[in-house]
C-alpha cells in the first residue's frame, strides 16, 4: 500500500472517531444529528476503503440518508410537543451511564479483535464452493439470502417491529403544513422515475453486484420520504389495508417461502437449487417494497390518519 | 503522460480549486446566502471539472455517460436544496448580511 493511501486511510480513521466524538457530545440536538449524518457518509468511504461495497451502499442509503432523515423528522416532532427551552435537561444525569456501557463494548470489541488469529480462516472457501448451487453470483447476497436466510428473515421483521412500535403510540392531531412550494414538487417530479429505475436496478443487480432489497428499498423509501417532505400524502382509500399489505408482504411473503419449503421437507429456507434464484429475487421483490414502505412510513411518524378535508 | 492525461490532471486540478475556494467560502462568509453562493460554485462547476477530467481518464463512453449522469442530478439535487434552504430562511426571517 502506498503512502498516499495510507494517509487517507489514517485520515478517514480520525475523520471517523472525531466526528462520532463531536456528534455525541455537541449539545445542540440538530448539530448532532447533521454530524451523524456526515459520520455516515465517511463511514461509507470507509467500507469502500475496505472493498466491502454492498455495505457502502446500505451505509450511505440507511445508515446516513434515511437514518438521518428518521432522527431529523423525531427533531422536529420533538421540537413541536416541548420547544427547545422546556426540555428537562436529562443529558448530565444520564450521560455517564452510557458513556461506561460504550467504554466497555468498545473494551469488549478491542480485546475480540486482538485475539483474532493472524490469519483467519474465514469462510470465503466454503462460500465459493457452494456459491454454484445458492442461485445467484453474488457472493454477498447469496449469504444474506440463503446461506444465512434466516438472518435477513429477522432482520425484515425487525424493521416491521420498528413501525409497530411507532403506530402504537399515540396520533398526533394532523396539522397543516406550510406548502413546500413548487420547486421541491418539481424536484420529485423529475427525480420519481429516476429514484423508482434506480431502486430496480439494485434490487436485480444484486444478484450478480453489489445491491439488493435493503438498498433498494432505502432507495425506494427515500423517494417516498421526498415525496411526503413536498406534501404528497396516500388518497385516504390507500392508507388502509393497501398500505398494510404493502408493509407485511416482505416478511410475509418471506414467512411463507420458509414454510412452504419446511412443508416439502427441506430445512428452513434451504431452497431447491433449481428454484434458488427465482425464489431469492421474489423474496427481495416483497422486501424491496416493504422495507420502502416502512421507512417513508415510519420518517411520517404515527399512523397515518385520513386528511382533514382542505 | 500523454496530452489528454495532462488535460485531465489540469481539469481536476481546476475543480480541486472550486471545491476548495467553495469550502473556503462556507466557513469564511458572514450569513447564510453568502454561503449558499459559496457552496453551489464548488457543487456545480467544480463537481463538473472533477467529472470531465474523469471521463478523459475512464477511456470510455459508458463510464463517462455515468459520470455526467451524476454531475446532472447533483446539479439538480444542489440547486434546488440551496433555494430550499434560502427560501427557508427568508421565511424564517434570516435577514441579509449589509456591510
Amino acid at each position: 500500500m502506498s503512502l498516499l493511501q495510507t494517509g487517507i486511510d489514517a485520515l478517514l480513521a480520525l475523520g471517523l472517531v472525531w466526528l462520532a466524538w463531536r456528534a455525541l457530545a455537541c449539545p445542540d440536538l440538530f448539530r448532532g444529528i447533521v454530524l451523524f449524518i456526515a459520520f455516515g457518509l465517511l463511514m461509507a468511504l470507509a467500507w469502500v476503503r475496505l472493498e466491502a461495497p454492498d455495505v457502502a451502499l446500505a451505509e450511505a442509503a440507511i445508515g446516513a440518508g434515511l437514518t438521518g432523515a428518521l432522527l431529523l423528522a423525531a427533531l422536529a416532532r420533538l421540537n413541536r410537543i416541548a420547544p427547545a427551552g422546556t426540555r428537562a435537561d436529562t443529558r448530565e444525569a444520564w450521560r455517564n451511564a452510557p458513556a461506561l456501557l460504550l467504554v466497555l463494548a468498545g473494551a469488549g470489541l478491542g480485546l475480540a479483535v486482538l485475539s483474532l488469529l493472524p490469519e483467519p480462516a474465514g469462510l470465503q472457501a466454503q462460500v465459493a464452493a457452494e456459491l454454484g448451487r445458492s442461485g445467484v453470483s453474488n457472493p454477498v447476497t447469496a449469504v444474506l439470502l440463503n446461506f444465512r436466510g434466516y438472518d435477513t428473515l429477522l432482520e425484515v421483521l425487525v424493521l416491521l417491529l420498528a413501525l409497530l412500535a411507532a403506530w402504537s403510540l399515540e396520533a398526533e392531531p394532523p396539522r397543516r403544513e406550510a406548502a413546500p412550494g413548487p420547486v421541491l414538487d418539481l424536484l420529485l417530479r423529475l427525480l420519481l422515475p429516476v429514484l423508482v429505475l434506480a431502486a430496480a436496478y439494485l434490487l436485480w443487480a444484486g444478484a450478480h453486484a453489489p445491491g439488493g432489497a435493503f438498498q433498494a428499498g432505502a432507495v425506494l423509501g427515500a423517494a417516498g420520504v421526498l415525496a411526503l417532505l413536498a406534501g404528497w400524502r396516500l388518497q385516504p382509500h390507500l392508507t388502509g389495508l393497501p398500505l398494510r399489505l404493502a408493509i407485511v408482504i416482505g416478511p410475509g411473503g418471506f414467512l411463507l417461502v420458509a414454510w412452504a419449503l419446511l412443508l416439502t421437507g427441506r430445512p428452513l429456507l434451504e431452497y431447491p437449487p433449481a428454484l434458488a434464484g427465482a425464489l431469492i429475487l421474489l423474496i427481495e421483490t416483497l422486501a424491496t417494497l416493504s422495507i420502502a414502505a416502512t421507512l417513508a412510513v415510519l420518517f411520517q411518524g404515527s399512523r397515518p390518519a385520513a386528511e382533514p378535508p382542505a | 503522460m500523454t496530452g489528454p492525461d495532462y488535460l485531465a490532471a489540469l481539469l481536476l486540478l481546476a475543480g480541486a480549486l472550486f471545491f476548495l475556494a467553495g469550502t473556503l467560502g462556507l466557513l469564511r462568509f458572514p450569513d447564510v446566502y453568502t454561503r449558499l453562493h459559496a457552496l453551489t460554485k464548488a457543487d456545480n462547476v467544480g463537481l463538473g471539472l472533477i467529472v470531465l477530467g474523469l471521463s478523459l481518464q475512464s477511456g470510455s463512453w459508458l463510464v463517462a455517460g455515468k459520470l455526467i449522469l451524476i454531475w446532472l442530478l447533483v446539479l439538480l439535487a444542489g440547486a434546488s436544496v440551496s433555494h430550499l434552504i434560502a427560501r427557508g430562511a427568508r421565511l424564517r426571517g434570516i435577514p441579509e448580511w449589509r456591510r
